[in-house]
């Protein structure tokens, strides 16, 4: 079931390259350099040095005892991708695909971002090794998270407030196609989630498989085995294929956890695998939250990094292939993990990361006390405070 | 034989080059498409490309998009296209070819996108996000059903590539002029003209090379023209003066900017 790396781009009939012509020799340039420097000692050895100087890692495995104690079941331990440089398991990426871009000669990168994580992350590695950024985020993203397109710019990158469509994630990944379609000799793209034309979703998913990798060796470490469930949030599904590929072969259960909105039943959320259907959206055939036509749904989901009508690939694939199973968490539920993490553990994650918590105490309590679920907290939560803010005022005020 | 190919014969015959025009289905609304046809018919267009309109069309520059948005925020859907695309097929025999994207021929299922609206009177397809790559199964049902497929070259295209592409092509090979979305206003550069000469000498005369982006005066299809293309596609343009003129103009106004266009395709 593991795919090293997909035949002709496809992980069973999903993936693959729907791109404008102009893109092709992009693409094709990309996986050449990819696959000549994956396994290049020195690119092995200055990312490896980059992630742990620079962005940190490895990061802990908490166990987090409160936590445990008050679902009252299995062990429940984090993933602390938070504690990364910038906040989010992002920089994992924007690191290994700068190197990348580095060694092709592109010195201009441009890059998508909805909450504005990989933006930041993107803008801190642009920063770190001599590159020039340039940011598309969704104009209404760029009002809900003021704060991260400030960093932005202090990081040195120039930020592109998106007005087409939805001026949401999918926009911004609209138009930075178009501006690599336009820049395609300069210009590379970093995109920032396991999604895109081949070799994208493949090589995001090698970046981020970081943080499987070191959960595989710690829990051998704490609990001599593998972990018996992981989970993680899915919007494009970058932390968690990076969390689930390294584990697919070992007896672990898999859980990814998607923007259930205000329900999936209202029509208002992300839950692409869970509610979705095939389709092709920005190069790749996958899930989509698409109308019985093939127009691309609205989304909607608490947390901006999850507000994406699409998925990864490879998820589509292990959803069919029934090795991973995908549910949805609803905005309530993971404000409510959002507000107990940070009660219990002093530990305040990002709306996208608290679904996965909010998943993981509801299986934790029917899991037996000897057993262990580790779940990957993505992202830390100063970014998000003020739109729980806005949301607990909205619901107090709807009660009364 | 298709319509297109039968079009591309006759102005052979005559020496002549064709002009192809794109217009949204829809936009501004179902009457205004209707009478820029009747406009682009009167004014000399050769072929109409009608743009079905996509929720991400990201081939697209601003005014393809805009066009789109208010084609569907008006309603614009498939049911309402094939209506469209019936009352067309009462006016006119003129070649119509379908352009959108793949996936609401996906969602659908290709074979029966194609025969549905092959059956109203579509002639050929274009779908920039359809890669030969993916292609078999779009090929498969096109082929059943007797649909023309022509697929997009780039100037950064290798020439083994334009091989394979025009192998799977049909009616026209449509050559993307310059790096970019539809509808740039920019000067034409020496590689746009490498680019149509090269791509001329691959295909050798096997099927005609149309080349669109871009272009949108009669001095351009000039340039264009004079480089060895045998059909230039013109879209933006025309959307632009639709935008602008209100709706008992669009007709007039199409038809005399199509006569510029159309006498500019011919030599002196």
């Amino acid at each position: 079931m593991k795919l090293k790396y997909p035949k002709n781009g496809k992980f069973g009939e999903f993936g693959g390259r729907y791109i404008p012509e102009t893109l092709v020799p992009a693409v094709e340039e990309l996986e050449e350099a990819y696959l000549k420097y994956k396994d290049d000692t020195e690119f092995k050895k200055e990312l490896r040095y980059y992630l742990t100087q620079y962005a940190g890692r490895p990061t802990p495995l908490y166990l987090a005892k409160n936590l445990t104690e008050f679902a009252g079941g299995a062990k429940i331990y984090l993933k602390r991708e938070d504690l990364l440089h910038g906040g989010a398991h992002k920089i994992n990426n924007t690191l290994g695909q700068g190197l990348l871009a580095k060694r092709m000669k592109k010195k201009r990168i441009i890059a998508e971002t909805g909450a504005g994580q990989h933006g930041v992350a993107t803008a801190m590695a642009c920063s770190a090794l001599g590159l020039h950024g340039e940011v598309y985020m969704g104009y209404k993203d760029t009002q809900r998270q003021k704060l991260n397109v400030f960093r932005m710019n202090l990081l040195g990158s120039k930020v592109h407030p998106v007005k087409e469509g939805t001026q949401t994630l999918k926009d911004a990944i609209n138009e930075a196609i178009r501006d690599w379609i336009t820049n395609v000799k300069t210009t590379y793209y970093l995109l920032g989630s396991a999604v895109g034309p081949h070799p994208y979703p493949v090589m995001v998913r090698d970046f981020q498989s970081v943080i499987g990798n070191e959960i595989l060796v710690q829990m051998k470490e704490l609990e001599k085995k593998s972990p018996d469930s992981v989970v993680a949030c899915v919007g494009g599904g970058s932390n968690a294929i990076g969390t689930f590929y390294p584990l697919i072969d070992e007896d672990t259960k898999m859980f990814g956890i998607e923007a259930g909105g205000e329900g999936i039943k209202s029509g208002h959320h992300s839950a692409t695998l869970v509610g979705g259907s095939k389709g092709i959206l920005h190069g790749m055939l996958t899930y989509l939250l698409q109308d019985k036509e093939g127009q691309i749904s609205e989304t909607h989901s608490i947390s901006a990094g999850l507000d994406y009508p699409g998925v990864g690939p490879e998820h589509s694939y292990l959803k069919d292939a029934k090795r991973v199973k995908y549910d949805a968490v609803n905005d309530k539920e993971a404000v409510e993990a959002f507000l107990l993490l940070s009660k219990h553990e002093g530990i305040i994650p990002a709306l996208e990361s608290a679904h996965a918590i909010a998943y993981a105490i509801k299986i934790a309590k029917n899991m037996p006390k000897s057993e262990s679920i580790v779940v990957t907290l993505s992202g830390r939560g100063d970014k998000d405070v003020e739109e729980v803010g806005r949301y607990l005022s909205k619901n107090v005020k709807n009660k009364k | 034989m298709s319509r297109i190919k039968s079009k591309f014969q006759d102005l052979k015959s005559k020496n002549q080059k064709a002009l192809i025009a794109y217009i949204m289905a829809g936009f501004p609304n179902e009457k205004g498409t209707l009478s820029a046809v009747r406009g682009l018919v009167k004014g000399g267009a050769d072929i109409i490309e009608l743009g079905m309109p996509f929720s991400d069309p990201l081939a697209d520059g601003p005014v393809i998009q805009n066009a789109g948005f208010h084609a569907l925020q008006k309603g614009m859907n498939f049911e309402k296209f094939l209506v469209l695309v019936k009352k067309i097929r009462k006016e006119t025999d003129i070649p119509l070819v379908l352009m959108t994207y793949t996936n609401l021929l996906y969602r659908q299922g290709y074979e029966k996108f194609i025969s549905t609206v092959k059956k109203v009177g579509i002639d050929g397809l274009i779908l920039p996000d359809m890669s030969v790559d993916e292609s078999k199964d779009f090929l498969q049902a096109a082929k059943k059903h007797k649909m023309d497929t022509i697929f997009l070259i780039s100037p950064n295209t290798s020439s083994e590539r334009i091989k394979k592409i025009a192998g799977v092509s049909s009616g026209f090979l449509y050559l993307v002029s310059v790096f970019g979305t539809t509808g740039g206003q920019q000067q034409f550069q020496d590689y746009t003209t490498h680019a149509i000469k090269n791509a001329k000498k691959i295909l050798d005369s096997k099927i005609p090379l149309g080349v669109g982006f871009g272009v949108s005066n009669p001095d351009q299809v000039r340039f264009i023209i004079k480089s060895g293309a045998d059909a230039i596609i013109v879209g933006s343009a025309f959307l632009r003066l639709i935008e602008n003129a209100p709706s008992e103009k669009i007709e007039g106004k199409i038809e005399s900017f199509t006569k510029s266009l159309k006498k500019a395709t011919i030599s002196e």
